[in-house]
């Protein structure tokens, strides 16, 4: 019997990688356009990115920082909101870090300076999302165009504040002072020595924590099945009780709070201080996973390692080959949005044909 | 003479189901010619393959006896096919003269041709007396002239054949005789007239022929003046439809809902409901009977807490409810849920039930904080065995838990939603349009399924379009126009002309 | 406050309104036909990049501007592929051709240049400046002197371009056959299509529209105001444009209106840095750039002005039978 609509496997894997390889060949056009073999790339950057340890420690350390972005801009979408602002709230949520460590690194141990450090991100990460899906919640202001807005303001107030306040006397670089020693996140090749001097560290495994409680909690919990509910259809959401408003917000705050975690990698795991800038377009990479991993625990933490590899492999590819720089990966980002958010269902008709051939109609 | 239309050996299909089968008839130029049939007959597909918007898979189209391949809604009206659809196709903030403009502009700039296309719609408007103002903006108009201005453009483009889908669903029982006035003086000009309905009544009186459609084919071609309403619900249904369902004698208990006053003023200041007030008692069907848009769905929305009165007051099992004091609705039907109040709405696709979500998520849409353990989670087994036991219950087919709920039939899909609210054991229950787009073997089981709710004590507020549908569930009828209550009578007291007078405004004297 | 130049800041507010203006109503095509257009950040940015680069390479401004519109409108025509042919999000899709010009604009101008991502001067090959006749016999007057000879007169060919342009959006969308069917299409898309209009044809052909003045703004900012392209120098531009719509209840005269508020503030902006004011003193760099956004957020909060969008935006059209 002929099939009228794709089955499971194929929406869930198929059309995936239909999109993301569709991505890649136009971003291997580009780099043959500029000069560059589009193999040659590809080798250099399996190698550097996953083959070599080192290398792929270092793509595990950058997906530790997606998977937090993506998990942010996954749950707002889950909920129908699409958080673009994921770049400004984990921005705010190292500001929200670095108070809590430079008010406490000297006094409190360790082992409680990590929650410290989480509790403050999120805090102020969430605080910077609030706004937005305030006004969308109450006033019906869209949630794109405000999370943008605040992702530049963020940008702005950032500058203020670490120009006037953070910088320390004497010191001419735009950055708050370095951490203490113990304001540091255990690093896992103290029990991995393959892994070289790498900056992998326990928000590694905290950000696969967060992957479960993510699946756990969006998929079997009441307050998710709202949320999934609110994303497909408010009407019906209304209906069943749902407070539209009160989704929506805490939603956002939630989303806010997983984009402010994400600073804990890039602040405590990397640099030991609060730099202009730092994001570095680690919100947006977030929305890419988002779309490409379809807001799906496994999909996400597959699309983040594939992006962190995207940046180790692009960044040693940039130093071989001046002339593909990192920004190319900004390009690609956007043809995998733009393949496996917008144009997601593109090879839905040519795939329902080919599983159709041979059926009997 | 040729016949204006005639199908020949029509097909069409979506995906697995057969709109349109082999359906082939003739409609004679200057005739009103009837399409009846229940919902999903085909009658729809058929109409818009007419006007352009689908290509048949298979078979012949003729007008006026030349075979025609009508690739669009413009080709359409160039051979002189107008439709009037059951949703109106205006564009609500431009005005009437702009509306009939789109698509026959005359020319690229507007100005040059304004004059003269208003001057045409006002001598088209005096000789089909047709009483629409072409300056007036279309979201200042009533229904009734918004269908009105929907024929001005159809004539406009000079349209000989003119399709009507369904177009009294939204008129007052004066409206529909204004617009039979209408649509024999396009006779008299030689017009032939398409009329889709379900509603027998109107076919036995302007019908010159009438076409049966059941399933995607044509069972039946008759002239109207050789054949009977009897007969033809026969044919439309293929099978006697059962009069009279087994009820238990009427003894209505304590009253469980007690309205009054109730006002509701939108934000344009127009009155959707005037000083509504009315008592329902335990083991009580009240059906509300009235055409569609005169305040129904929006006092089901206040019951229900999911919209707020503007004034009044309503007393659920002796308490208020909780409108006082809140800005908005948000959250509110969750509240009344808990009180005992269940719901089947009568957007079943908007608000009922979420389409991509399985048959069983469904099962527990609005109940969700009832299935869940102290940590929020939801136990799953428990889920799924309420679940199948409610499949079987209420005859869900298929029974097939995980499901998308979308791929099942309206019918089924109404089941589910009926088998949900019922099994919360609710005090009263408001059902809007519980047969809306559902066969007619399921028809029948929900009527019983409400019938034995009744039975069991349980109130139950009805809101229903069809009278058929009234007079068979009802113990009392409220009947509202206008926002407003005309009038109130029991069952016994059912009369149609006093009833359809009582739903044109006319109160009892 | 007498660092405070009125005058120059009225002057600046007429030459920052245009990159805003351009898209403001490439905007108003794509969204009154339907579609909602986040993209416009990124057609800027490819426009900016694309003309300032072949005015450059050509040493002939209207080659780059030519060639910035044709870039502008594939990305357009995109736009529009995916969302009225393949009923794609249309948020996504606008979001997506951001991020992915942002990153190639600043690889091909380091391929093309090698000066770190930015184009080389034009230095003398730009447009010329409109001088009004007579603006040297009424130079000596105070008052209309000056306000003849620099606030109507003096500007970029592309400033009086902007502005011509306001009359004859509001006559196209307002009086033409074009524009009722553009307005059809945003309101409700089923009357139209019942009426015979294409609405597929008419939303590409306000895409190609949106294409065309959209790339008016980059190659001002780039031409004019510059003089060369800069990574990201849209800053924004594209979103601010989208509020001056919301602000103008997409009405091409009241959107200007909300460009040239934009405008005024960024003016306000240059003469205000280093500026002792009474009471607060001097106000950041950081904090004064801000302001834009801020004002944007208050407009979309419904706090300045109430306002309805085209009711069938963002809204995939298909048939529904």
């Amino acid at each position: 019997m002929k099939k009228t609509e794709l089955p499971r496997w194929a929406t869930a894997f198929v059309l995936p990688l239909l999109n993301l390889v569709s991505a890649l060949l136009v971003a291997a056009l580009a780099i043959h356009l500029l000069g560059e073999s589009p193999l040659e790339s590809l080798a250099i950057l399996i190698n550097s990115a996953i083959i070599n340890p080192e290398g792929l420690s270092y793509t595990l350390f950058y997906a530790s920082t997606f998977i937090f972005t993506g998990l942010a801009v996954s749950i707002a979408m889950k909920g129908g909101l699409f958080n673009i602002g994921a770049e400004g709230q984990m921005y705010v949520g190292g500001l929200g870090l670095t108070v809590a460590l430079l008010t406490l690194d000297h006094t409190l141990p360790a082992w409680l300076l990590v929650p410290a450090a989480m509790v403050g991100s999120a805090l102020f990460g969430a605080a910077w999302a609030f706004l937005p899906g305030y006004l969308q919640a109450r006033r019906g202001s869209h949630v794109v165009v405000t999370t943008i807005m605040f992702n530049f303001i963020a940008a702005d107030m950032m500058n203020f504040i670490i120009v006037k306040y953070l910088i320390p006397e004497g010191q001419q670089n735009p950055a708050s002072r370095v951490f203490s020693d113990a304001a540091a996140l255990p690093q896992l090749n103290t029990w991995f020595p393959v892994l070289g001097d790498t900056p992998l560290n326990i928000s590694f495994l905290i950000a696969i924590a967060a992957l479960v409680i993510y699946g756990v909690m969006v998929w079997r919990s009441s307050w998710g099945y709202q949320l999934r509910a609110t994303g497909l259809n408010q009407h019906a959401a209304h209906y069943a009780g749902v407070s539209i408003s009160r989704m929506v917000i805490v939603a956002m705050l939630v989303s806010g709070a997983l984009a402010g975690l994400a600073a804990v990698n890039s602040v405590m795991g990397s640099t030991h201080y609060l730099s202009l800038n730092f994001p570095a377009g680690a919100g947006f990479v977030g929305i890419a996973i988002a779309l490409m991993g379809r807001q799906h625990p496994v999909g996400i933490f597959l699309s983040s390692v594939l992006f962190g590899a995207l940046i180790q492999g692009g960044f040693d590819l940039s130093l071989e080959k001046p002339n593909i720089p990192q920004e190319t990966f900004i390009f690609i980002q956007g043809l995998i949005i733009l393949f496996c958010g917008a144009m997601e269902h593109f090879y839905g008709p040519a795939v329902l044909k080919l599983i159709n051939l041979g059926r009997k109609g | 003479m040729q016949p204006a239309v005639e199908f020949r050996k029509i097909s069409k299909a979506f995906g697995a189901v057969q709109a349109n089968a082999d359906v082939s008839f003739t409609i004679n130029q200057g005739a009103i010619h009837g399409v009846i049939g229940e919902n999903g007959a085909g009658k729809s597909t058929l109409m818009s393959i007419l006007y352009g918007y689908y290509r048949a898979d298979s078979g012949q189209l003729l007008i006026g006896g030349q075979e025609r391949a009508i690739r669009t809604s413009h080709e359409a009206i160039a051979l002189g096919i107008g439709m009037v659809h059951q949703h109106f196709m205006l564009v609500e903030n431009m005005t009437v003269l702009d509306n009939v403009m789109l698509g026959s502009e005359g020319g690229f700039k507007l100005a040059a041709h304004r004059k003269q296309v208003e001057a045409k719609l006002r001598e088209i408007c005096t000789r089909y007396r047709l009483d629409v103002d072409p300056l007036a903006f279309v979201h200042d108009l009533s229904v009734g002239a918004q269908q009105r201005v929907e024929i001005l453009k159809q004539i406009y483009r000079s349209a000989n054949i003119l399709i009507l889908d369904e177009p009294t669903a939204v008129l007052t029982a004066q409206e529909t005789a204004s617009l039979f006035e209408i649509l024999r003086l396009f006779k008299e000009q030689g017009k032939t007239i398409i009329l889709i309905t379900h509603k027998l009544g109107e076919i036995m009186e302007i019908t010159d022929q009438v076409t049966v459609m059941r399933s995607g084919r044509v069972v039946g071609a008759v002239d109207t003046v050789s054949t009977s309403k009897e007969q033809l619900a026969n044919m439309m249904v293929g099978r006697p439809i059962q009069s009279e369902l087994p009820r238990a004698p009427f003894k209505p208990g304590a009253p469980v809902l007690q309205v009054q006053n109730l006002n509701l003023v939108d934000a344009q200041g127009v009155k959707l409901l005037d000083d509504v007030g009315f008592t329902l008692r335990a083991g009580e069907i009240v059906a509300i009977a009235g055409v569609s848009g005169n305040g129904q769905s929006q006092l089901m929305e206040i019951l229900s807490g999911m919209r707020l009165p503007t004034s009044g007051r309503v007393d659920f099992l002796g308490r208020q409810l909780p409108y006082a004091g809140r800005a908005h609705a948000d959250g509110l039907p969750a509240t009344f849920r808990k009180l005992g109040i269940g719901h089947v709405p009568e957007d079943r696709l908007r608000d009922g039930v979420i389409k991509d979500f399985s048959v069983m998520q469904n099962t527990v849409f609005g109940y969700q904080d009832r299935v869940r353990n102290r940590w929020g989670l939801f136990d799953f087994n428990a889920i799924a065995k309420r679940c199948s036991h409610l499949l079987e219950a209420f005859d869900v087919r298929p029974q097939n838990p995980d499901l998308r709920i979308g791929l099942l039939s309206g019918g089924n899909q109404q089941k589910v939603v009926i088998a949900r609210e019922v099994s919360a054991q609710p005090k009263l229950m408001l059902v809007g349009q519980p047969t809306r787009g559902v066969d007619i073997g399921t028809i029948e089981a929900i009527h019983t399924q409400l019938l034995r709710l009744r039975d069991e004590g349980v109130a139950i507020l009805l809101v229903s379009v069809e009278l058929e549908e009234v007079r068979a569930l009802a113990d009392r009828i409220v009947v509202m126009s206008g926002g407003r209550i005309t009038g109130e009578l029991n069952i016994e007291e059912f009369d149609t002309t006093r009833i359809g007078l009582l739903m044109g405004g006319m109160h009892k004297s | 406050m007498d660092d405070f130049h009125i005058a120059s800041i009225l002057v600046s507010t007429i030459r920052n309104a245009p990159v805003l203006m351009f898209a403001a109503m490439a905007g108003l095509f794509a969204e009154r036909s339907g579609i909602v257009d986040i993209g416009l950040e990124g057609k800027i940015l490819a426009s900016a990049f694309t003309s300032a680069a072949v005015a450059y390479s050509t040493q002939n401004v209207w080659y780059g501007i030519g060639a910035g519109i044709a870039v502008s409108v594939a990305l357009a025509m995109l736009q529009g592929y995916v969302s009225i042919t393949q009923k794609g999000n249309q948020l996504v899709c606008g979001i997506a051709i951001n991020i992915a010009m942002s990153g190639l604009t600043f690889v091909l101008a380091q391929y093309f240049f090698q000066q770190g991502g930015r184009t080389p001067d034009l230095g003398q090959a730009r447009l010329f400046d409109v001088v009004l006749p007579g603006t040297a016999f009424v130079s000596n007057i105070p008052g209309l002197g000056w306000f003849y000879g620099h606030l109507l007169g003096g500007h970029s060919i592309l400033v009086y371009l902007a502005f011509a342009l306001v009359p004859l959006v509001h006559w196209v969308v307002y009086h033409t056959r074009f524009g009722l069917r553009l307005r059809a299409c945003g309101e409700n898309p089923h009357a139209a299509d019942a009426a015979g209009v294409s609405v597929e044809a008419t939303r590409y052909t306000a895409m190609l529209i949106a294409g065309v003045l959209c790339s008016f703004s980059g190659a001002y900012l780039a031409i004019v105001q510059s003089g060369f392209f800069l990574r990201d120098m849209s800053a924004g531009a594209g979103y601010l444009a989208l509020t001056a719509l919301v602000f103008g209840n997409w009405r091409p005269v009241y959107t200007v209106f909300g460009c040239l508020m934009f405008g005024f503030f960024g003016a306000l902006q240059i003469q205000m840095e280093g500026v002792d004011l009474p009471v607060v003193g001097r106000i950041p760099g950081s904090l004064i750039h801000m302001i834009p956004y801020v004002v944007t957020v208050i407009v979309l909060a419904g706090l300045m002005a109430k306002s309805v969008a085209p009711k069938a935006i963002g809204k995939p059209f298909v048939k529904s039978r």
